[in-house]
C-alpha cells in the first residue's frame, strides 16, 4: 500500500503536549505492549514449529476433514494433514517471508534512498518520478513477474517483495535525507571538511533511524500478506510448505463444510499484521515524539 | 465600564495538571493591558479562555465575562456571536495562521461578509480599505495574494485588517511581533499603537517582552507559572519592580536596552 | 497553466517511453524461450528456429523493440503466441470489467472512508470514533482474498442472493446479470481500499483541526462548521488527493486477487495467465496499458492538487510530501 511522509505540523495541540500526561504515556505503552504480545504469540509458535510440530506436517494420517476435536486440536485438511501443524509450518513462513523482505527492502531502499537524496535537478526529478511509478505498481505485481521469472519458490517470492517494498522505503528515505541534508549542522559539518560518507554515518542515518524502523516495522506486515497473497494464486512456497496463503486457497472450496481450514490461518494472519502495525505505531510514539504527538 | 472581567480563572488538563491558577484581571473599555511573562507561563492560554478556544483537553473554571457575556461553560453559539464582536485575536504566527489555499482577500472579505452583510462590489472596496488601513502599499495586488506569496511583517498586517474588520471592542494580541523581523516589529508596534488609538479600542497585549509591552500600553500584569505576581502601571513596574521575578525580566529589558544604545551611540 | 499542462504532457510522454524500454528489457530477461511457446515438446532445432523467426525473437534486441514501439504506436498490441488472438481488442474486452469494478469500489470506498476518517478525527475521544480507528487498523491487516472468501461464504453459499462467481457470458449485454456479479467484488476491494483511506483522511482531518488558520477563523465569529466548510475540506484535501491517485492505480492494476477469488475475466486474471504461459505480447501488451492508466491517474492527481494548492504551482510533479 501507500505511505506518506508527511512534515511536522506545529498546531495548538502541540502546546498541550509539552506536557505528556500519565494517560498519554499509559496509552503508548499499551499499544506496544499489545503489539508485542500479538507478534510475540505468532513468533513463539514459529520457533516451536522449528523443533516440534503435533504431527509430521506431511503425515496424512488423519481422517479427511475431520472437524476440531481428540487427537487433531483444530480437524484435519481434505488430504487428513493435521491443521494445527500446519497453522505452525505457515507462521514460521510468514515470518521468514516478514523479515527476508523487509531485510532486501532496507538494505536496497536505503542504498537507493540516500543516492536519490543526493541528487540534483533534473536527476533527481527523474530518480523520484521512477520511484513515484515503481510504487503505483503494486507489489503483487512485480511479484508475479519476478516469481514467473524465477520459479514458484519462498525464495523467489521474498526477493520479489522485498524489491517491491524497497522502492517505497527508497522514497521515504530520499524524503527523510533531504530534510536532514538542509539543516544547518549539516552545513556546519562541510564547511569544517567532514567528507560525505561521514556525513551520512554521523549525521543523516542516526537522525532517520527512528522513521525508518517504524517503516520497516509497517513493510513487514504488508510483506506478510504479500506473501499470502502470492501463495493463494499458486506463486509461492510450494507443497508440502503450509503457507497460510495456499491453505487459505485450497480450504476454499470446502468452506462451508470444514469452516476451520478456511479461517483459522485468516485469523493468524490478520493478528500477526496488527500486531506489527501496533508495534510501529508504539515505536513512532516512543522514538519520534515529534510526529507520535500529532496521532493523539 | 467593565469590558473584561476575569475573576478566579483557573485552567486544568483533563490529567490534573494547572495551568492557569486563580488569575482575575479586569480592562475597562478602551484601556490598553498588558500581560507579560515567560513562555510557558499560561498567558496564551488565558487569551484562548476569554475567546472559549481551549484546546482540546483542557478545562476553564472560574469567570470570565467579555462585554457581559459569561465565556466559561458557555455554549458555542454563544460564543460565535461574542468573537470577532466583543473580541478579536492576532495570534504569534502569522503564516499558520492564514488559510494557505486561500487568497487573502477572501480571507479579509469573510469576516465582513458575514458581520456587516457587505456584498459584491461593496465588500471589495471595504477589503482594500482594510488593507490600507494596515498601510499595505497595493491593496489591490496584496488582496489577489496567497499569504505565501507576501512578507511576514505583511501576513501580519493583514492578521491585523482581519481582526479589526469586525470593529471588535477589545483586540487581544498574542505576541504579534515576536515571529517577525527585528526591523518590521517596531512598525508594527507603531501600528497597532495607532489604529486602536484612533478606534478607541481596548487593548489586551500579550509578550514575554517588557519593552515591546511599555510600548503600547499603560497597566501591565506579570505572571509566573499560570499565577500572577504582579500588576501596575508600566512606568512604575520598570522603575520599582517589587517581585523578583519582575525585577529579572526588567534587567533583561535594560540589557537589550543599553545595549542597542551603546550601539547607537558609536 | 497552460505551459505547465504542455511540460506535464511531455514529462508524461517520457516517462511513458522510459517505462516501455524498462518493461521491454525485463521481459526479455524473463528465462524461457517464447518459441517453446508456439512449438510442441520435441519439435526439431529447425522448427524452433523457423517459429523464432516468425515471432521475430531471432532478431536484435533494438529492432524487436522499435518494431514493437511502431506497433504500439499505431494502436497494435501485438498477437497472443498461445491463442493467436490479437492483444488489444482482449484488453479491451478484459477493461470492460476492470475499470467498472475499480471505479465503482474506488467510488464507494471514498463514500466510507471520508465521513468515517472524519468522524474518527473529530470524535476521536468518543466510544465510536475510536471504533471507526480500529476497524480501520482491522482491515488494512485482513488479507483481500481472505475478506473475499468470507464475504462469498457468507452472502453467495449459505444466504444464495448473489452469485458466488463468475461473469455472464455475453457481458454486458446481461446488465442485471453482470452488475450482480460485480457487486459482491466491489465491496471487498472497497472495503479493504477504505480501511487504509480511512487513516489517510483521518489524519488529515487532525491536522486541519489542529490548525492555526481554523483557529482564527474560529476567533474572528466563524461557527466551527463553517469554517471547516471554508477552510478545513480543501486543506484536508490535499494529502488526501495524492494518496487516492495511488489507490485507484494501485487497485485498477491490483484487481488481479480479487479477480482470481470471484473468477472474473478481467485484466489482472489475463495478466496471471500471460505469465504462467510466457506469452510476451499478452504481458507486455496488459502491462504497457496499465503503465498509461497509472502515468495518466498520475497526471490528474497532480493537476487536481494544483487547482486546490496555490503553493504546489511552481512545480513540476505534485508528489506526496
Amino acid at each position: 500500500m501507500t505511505q506518506i511522509v508527511r512534515t511536522p505540523h506545529e498546531g495548538p495541540r502541540a502546546a498541550s503536549a509539552k506536557r505528556p500526561g500519565r494517560s498519554a504515556v499509559s496509552r503508548r505503552s499499551v499499544t506496544l505492549i499489545t503489539g508485542c504480545v500479538l507478534s510475540g504469540m505468532i513468533l513463539l509458535l514459529a520457533l516451536v514449529s522449528l523443533f516440534w510440530t503435533p504431527y509430521a506436517p506431511d503425515d496424512t494420517s488423519g481422517g479427511r476433514l475431520t472437524g476440531p476435536g481428540a487427537g487433531h486440536l483444530l480437524g484435519t485438511d481434505k488430504l487428513g494433514r493435521d491443521l494445527f501443524t500446519q497453522l505452525m509450518t505457515g507462521s514460521r513462513i510468514a515470518v521468514e517471508a516478514g523479515l527476508g523482505s523487509v531485510l532486501i527492502a532496507a538494505v536496497a531502499g536505503v542504498t537507493l534512498g540516500v543516492l536519490a537524496a543526493f541528487a540534483q535537478g533534473w536527476l533527481d526529478d527523474t530518480l523520484s518520478a521512477f520511484l513515484d511509478i515503481l510504487i503505483a505498481f503494486p507489489t503483487l505485481l512485480l511479484a508475479m513477474l519476478i516469481v514467473a521469472a524465477r520459479s514458484a519458490t519462498l525464495g523467489s517470492a521474498v526477493l520479489a517483495i522485498g524489491l517491491a517494498q524497497s522502492a517505497v522505503v527508497a522514497r521515504v528515505v530520499r524524503i527523510l535525507v533531504k530534510r536532514v541534508l538542509a539543516q544547518d549542522y549539516i552545513t556546519a559539518a562541510r564547511t569544517s571538511g567532514t567528507s560525505w560518507p561521514r556525513i551520512v554515518a554521523g549525521h543523516v542515518l542516526p537522525n532517520i533511524w527512528p522513521t525508518l524502523v517504524v517503516n520497516l516495522a509497517l513493510q513487514f506486515g504488508l510483506a506478510v500478506l504479500a506473501e499470502a497473497g502470492l501463495s493463494y494464486l499458486g506463486l509461492g512456497a510450494p507443497p508440502p510448505n503450509a503457507s497460510w496463503g495456499r491453505m487459505l486457497q485450497e480450504a476454499q472450496a470446502t468452506f462451508t463444510t470444514a469452516p476451520a481450514g478456511a479461517l483459522a490461518p485468516g485469523v493468524l494472519l490478520v493478528l500477526l499484521v496488527i500486531g506489527v502495525n501496533l508495534v510501529a505505531d508504539g515505536l513512532r510514539d516512543t522514538l519520534d515524539p515529534a510526529t507520535g504527538r500529532r496521532r493523539s | 465600564m467593565t469590558l473584561l472581567d476575569i475573576r478566579g480563572l483557573t485552567i486544568r488538563t483533563t490529567d490534573g495538571h494547572t495551568l492557569v491558577d486563580d488569575l482575575s484581571l479586569t480592562i475597562a473599555g478602551g484601556e490598553r493591558r498588558g500581560l507579560i511573562g515567560e513562555s510557558g507561563s499560561g498567558k496564551s492560554l488565558t487569551t484562548l479562555a476569554v475567546l472559549g478556544l481551549l484546546p482540546d483537553g483542557m478545562t476553564a473554571t472560574g469567570s470570565i465575562e467579555l462585554a457581559g457575556t459569561q465565556i466559561v461553560g458557555a455554549r458555542e453559539k454563544h460564543l460565535t456571536r461574542v468573537r470577532g464582536t466583543d473580541a478579536a485575536i492576532v495570534f504569534q504566527e502569522p503564516l499558520t495562521a492564514l488559510d494557505p489555499l486561500m487568497r487573502v482577500g477572501r480571507q479579509i472579505a469573510e469576516p465582513l461578509a458575514r458581520r456587516r452583510g457587505l456584498k459584491g462590489a461593496e465588500l471589495q472596496r471595504a477589503v482594500a480599505r482594510a488593507l490600507e488601513q494596515v498601510r499595505l502599499p497595493e491593496p489591490d495586488r496584496i488582496a489577489r495574494a496567497f499569504p505565501h506569496e507576501i512578507s511576514g511583517g505583511q501576513r501580519q498586517r493583514v492578521a491585523l485588517a482581519m481582526a479589526l474588520a469586525c470593529e471588535p471592542k477589545l483586540l487581544i494580541a498574542d505576541e504579534p511581533t515576536t515571529a517577525l523581523d527585528v526591523s518590521v516589529q517596531a512598525d508594527m508596534l507603531d501600528l497597532i499603537d495607532t489604529l486602536v488609538r484612533e478606534r478607541d479600542m481596548a487593548v489586551l497585549f500579550v509578550s514575554h517582552d517588557l519593552a515591546v509591552v511599555a510600548r503600547v500600553t499603560d497597566r501591565v500584569l506579570v505572571m509566573k507559572d499560570g499565577r500572577a505576581v504582579e500588576e501596575g502601571d508600566v512606568r512604575e513596574i520598570v522603575r520599582r519592580p517589587r517581585e523578583e521575578y519582575t525585577a529579572a525580566l526588567v534587567a533583561s529589558a535594560r540589557r537589550l536596552e543599553s545595549a542597542l544604545d551603546t550601539r547607537r551611540a558609536r | 497553466m497552460g505551459r505547465y499542462l504542455l511540460r506535464r504532457f511531455a514529462f508524461l510522454l517520457v516517462s511513458l517511453a522510459l517505462a516501455s524500454v524498462v518493461l521491454f528489457v525485463l521481459l526479455r530477461m524473463l528465462p524461457g524461450d517464447p518459441a517453446n511457446a508456439l512449438t510442441s515438446v520435441g519439435a526439431s532445432p529447425e522448427q524452433i528456429a523457423a517459429a523464432r523467426h516468425s515471432i521475430g525473437s531471432d532478431r536484435p534486441l533494438p529492432e524487436q523493440f522499435t518494431h514493437w514501439i511502431g506497433q504500439v504506436a499505431t494502436g497494435d498490441l501485438g498477437t497472443s503466441f498461445v491463442s493467436s488472438l490479437p492483444v488489444g481488442p482482449e484488453v479491451g474486452s478484459r477493461l470492460n470489467v476492470t475499470v467498472p469494478l475499480t471505479l465503482a469500489a474506488f467510488v464507494l470506498a471514498v463514500l466510507i472512508a471520508v465521513p468515517a476518517g472524519f468522524v474518527a478525527a473529530y470524535k476521536r475521544h468518543t466510544w465510536y470514533g475510536a471504533l471507526l480507528s480500529g476497524a480501520s487498523q482491522l482491515g488494512i491487516a485482513v488479507p483481500v482474498f481472505w475478506l473475499g472468501m468470507i464475504l462469498v461464504a457468507v452472502f453467495a453459499l449459505n444466504a444464495g442472493w448473489l452469485p458466488a462467481g463468475g461473469f455472464p457470458p455475453d457481458g454486458w449485454n446481461q446488465p442485471g446479470e453482470a452488475v450482480r456479479s460485480l457487486v459482491l467484488p466491489v465491496v471487498t476491494i472497497a472495503l479493504v481500499m477504505s480501511a487504509s483511506l480511512i487513516r489517510y483522511v483521518r489524519s488529515a482531518t487532525l491536522d486541519v483541526l489542529g490548525s492555526d488558520y481554523l483557529r482564527t477563523a474560529r476567533a474572528l465569529g466563524s461557527s466551527f462548521g463553517r469554517a471547516m466548510w471554508r477552510h478545513g475540506l480543501r486543506n484536508a484535501s490535499v494529502p488526501v488527493v495524492s494518496v487516492l491517485g495511488i489507490e485507484l492505480a494501485s487497485t485498477l492494476l491490483g484487481a488481479v486477487v480479487v479477480e482470481s477469488v470471484y473468477a472474473l475475466p478481467g485484466l489482472g486474471s489475463m495478466l496471471a495467465t500471460g505469465i504462467a504461459q510466457h506469452d510476451y505480447p499478452v504481458i507486455q501488451g496488459v502491462l504497457f496499458v496499465s503503465t498509461l492508466a497509472v502515468l495518466l491517474i498520475g497526471f490528474a492527481a497532480d493537476l487536481v492538487q494544483r487547482i486546490i494548492d496555490p503553493r504546489l504551482r511552481g512545480r513540476l510533479s505534485g508528489g506526496a510530501p
